[in-house]
């Protein structure tokens, strides 16, 4: 399988169109146990995303992951901004000079995106964050480099973002609530579900 | 929503160049930022300090940028942190060469946001140090979760720590004496009524019409107890009880306090609780330096106050009571 630049296109723009499309959703999961701008952020600055990639040519998958990132970290704020733009930006480092990868060095870049994540965010495993989705997607990716069922991706990536319902929050804003955050989906959690089911939705249409 | 505003996408910025239009002696705007700086900036032989956050809080922080407090504020969208390039910019705007400190509220976002900009700083040969301002006493601290959150009390490190920084202290002394104010301040709030962020439209939480919400954060965020309203002697001494238990106070300790309204509540109000915090606080026979009342840390329009006090020993009373001049804090 061979990924390249007009798949990524594709997965960001679908990913922006569904963070317009969740954008109440996801703020009104934020006011529950956050500061309500999570769904306001990440739709903002994905629309910015939407718009410079769509006006740009790329011959280089490092160079279109780069700008989104750029785009996300300087657009957004909040704590999205800074952890997805790291993400994105990882990423790019990883595939600098690549024209297209597979699914193994895709799966690089995605563990050093989480690397990122965690780096940047000290958050671990059942903190209720965004990382309690990418760590186990990108588990699920290395382990089945050769063989990935990308309808398991979206599976896993929603079972594990509705997981995070019943996890005490041990970072980031919801952490204040301690036991009251418990019952609640975690934002950021939720957009990483959408990152990698709408990656997914792409690349299942991918051939082999 | 009900809202004297134009767009909810433009609030920031209008309000941004309608305050610069008001104080033109005092800031300026950094072009084509959200950045505001002292008038003079950058002041050389002077550590600088920039502070920020998210907008809604106002007049913090760029009422509080003048000489005697910050060289620059940065405004994020409205409960959102600031991003990375827009904190740069006012690091080398305000840099004089003596480096820049830079005061930061507890929140991921804004720890996040800040600290990637340091890292940019470096990059370009500017030293950079931070504090991290936690004293909003609502909020357990743990080494296992964010720890506090950043509050109202925050005023009191851009007015000490700008009075220290404007002697010429050296980076390391500003930064000793602003994580002094930090170790000595805490701040409980409560709120009646939530506030609608602009962009979102609706309020951040409902609440009963006779109910309140001890402990509740700048940005809407859920407190500790929601319950039926109480009078204001009891409220105040609830928060004010909350406040002296973590701060550990003798008798004969003087304390400066600060009353904050969140926004929509009067100065009427404010005075009642005021009339209540000084008669515990001499009941304790904790001396009062100086109080202050009014709106410094708001939370947009909701309805709500918090109690801060600052223990003082003689530096700190002396740089509190040094001259400052900005636009929501005259000394």
């Amino acid at each position: 399988m061979e990924i390249g630049v007009e798949e990524i296109k594709q997965w960001l723009q679908q990913l922006s169109q569904t963070l317009q499309n969740k954008k109440e959703y996801l703020t009104d999961l934020d006011q529950a146990i956050g500061d309500g701008d999570h769904g306001l952020n990440m739709a903002r600055g994905f629309k910015e995303v939407s718009v410079k990639i769509e006006n740009t040519s790329y011959t280089d998958l490092g160079l279109i992951f780069k700008d989104t990132g750029m785009t996300l970290l300087t657009k957004v704020g909040g704590a999205s901004g800074p952890l997805y733009g790291t993400a994105f930006i990882k990423c790019a480092t990883v595939l600098t000079g690549k024209v297209t990868m597979n699914v193994s060095e895709l799966t690089d870049a995605l563990e050093a995106a989480l690397n990122g994540i965690q780096a940047r965010g000290k958050a671990n495993l059942f903190d209720k964050t965004m990382i309690d989705v990418w760590e186990p997607v990108v588990s699920y990716l290395k382990d089945h480099k050769d063989s990935v069922d990308w309808e398991d991706v979206m599976r896993l990536s929603n079972e594990k973002m509705e997981a995070t319902k019943d996890l005490e929050a041990k970072k980031g804003r919801a952490s204040y609530l301690g036991k009251r955050s418990i019952g609640f989906i975690d934002p950021g959690a939720t957009s990483s579900a959408y990152f990698f089911t709408e990656l997914s939705k792409v690349l299942k249409g991918v051939s082999k | 929503m009900k809202k004297l505003i134009n767009d909810p996408e433009q609030v920031v910025q209008e309000m941004l160049s309608g305050f610069v239009a008001a104080y033109p002696k005092l800031v300026k705007q950094v072009p084509n930022t959200s950045v505001v700086v002292r008038e003079e900036s950058p002041v050389q032989g002077k550590v600088g300090l920039v502070s920020g956050g998210g907008s809604g809080h106002e007049p913090s922080h760029a009422g509080f940028v003048g000489k005697g407090m910050l060289d620059g504020a940065v405004a994020g969208e409205v409960f959102t942190s600031p991003t990375p390039d827009q904190v740069l910019e006012a690091i080398k705007a305000v840099d004089g060469g003596k480096g820049v400190l830079l005061i930061i509220k507890n929140y991921t976002g804004d720890v996040l946001n800040f600290e990637m900009a340091a890292e940019l700083a470096e990059m370009e040969s500017i030293n950079v140090a931070k504090v991290i301002v936690n004293d909003d006493v609502a909020v357990e601290n743990s080494t296992y979760t964010t720890g506090r959150r950043g509050i109202a009390g925050t005023v009191f490190v851009h007015k000490i720590t700008g009075a220290v920084a404007e002697t010429g202290a050296s980076l390391e002394e500003v930064e000793a004496v602003a994580n002094k104010v930090i170790q000595n301040v805490r701040t409980m709030g409560m709120a009646l009524t939530p506030c609608t962020v602009p962009a979102a439209g609706k309020p951040s939480f409902t609440i009963g019409e006779t109910e309140m919400e001890i402990g509740m954060g700048i940005h809407g965020e859920p407190g500790i107890e929601r319950s039926e309203i109480q009078s204001a002697d009891e409220i105040t001494e609830a928060l004010l009880t909350k406040v002296l238990d973590d701060l550990n106070l003798e008798e004969n300790s003087e304390v400066a306090v600060l009353i904050n309204g969140l926004g929509a509540t009067p100065l009427l109000e404010l005075y009642i609780v005021n009339n209540k915090v000084s008669q515990i606080l001499k009941e304790k026979n904790i001396h009062v330096h100086e109080t202050f009342i009014g709106e410094y840390m708001t939370s947009i329009e909701m309805a709500g106050c918090s109690i801060s006090l600052l223990k003082l020993d003689e530096q700190l009373k002396e740089l509190l009571d040094a001259s400052a001049n900005t636009a929501a804090f005259r000394k």
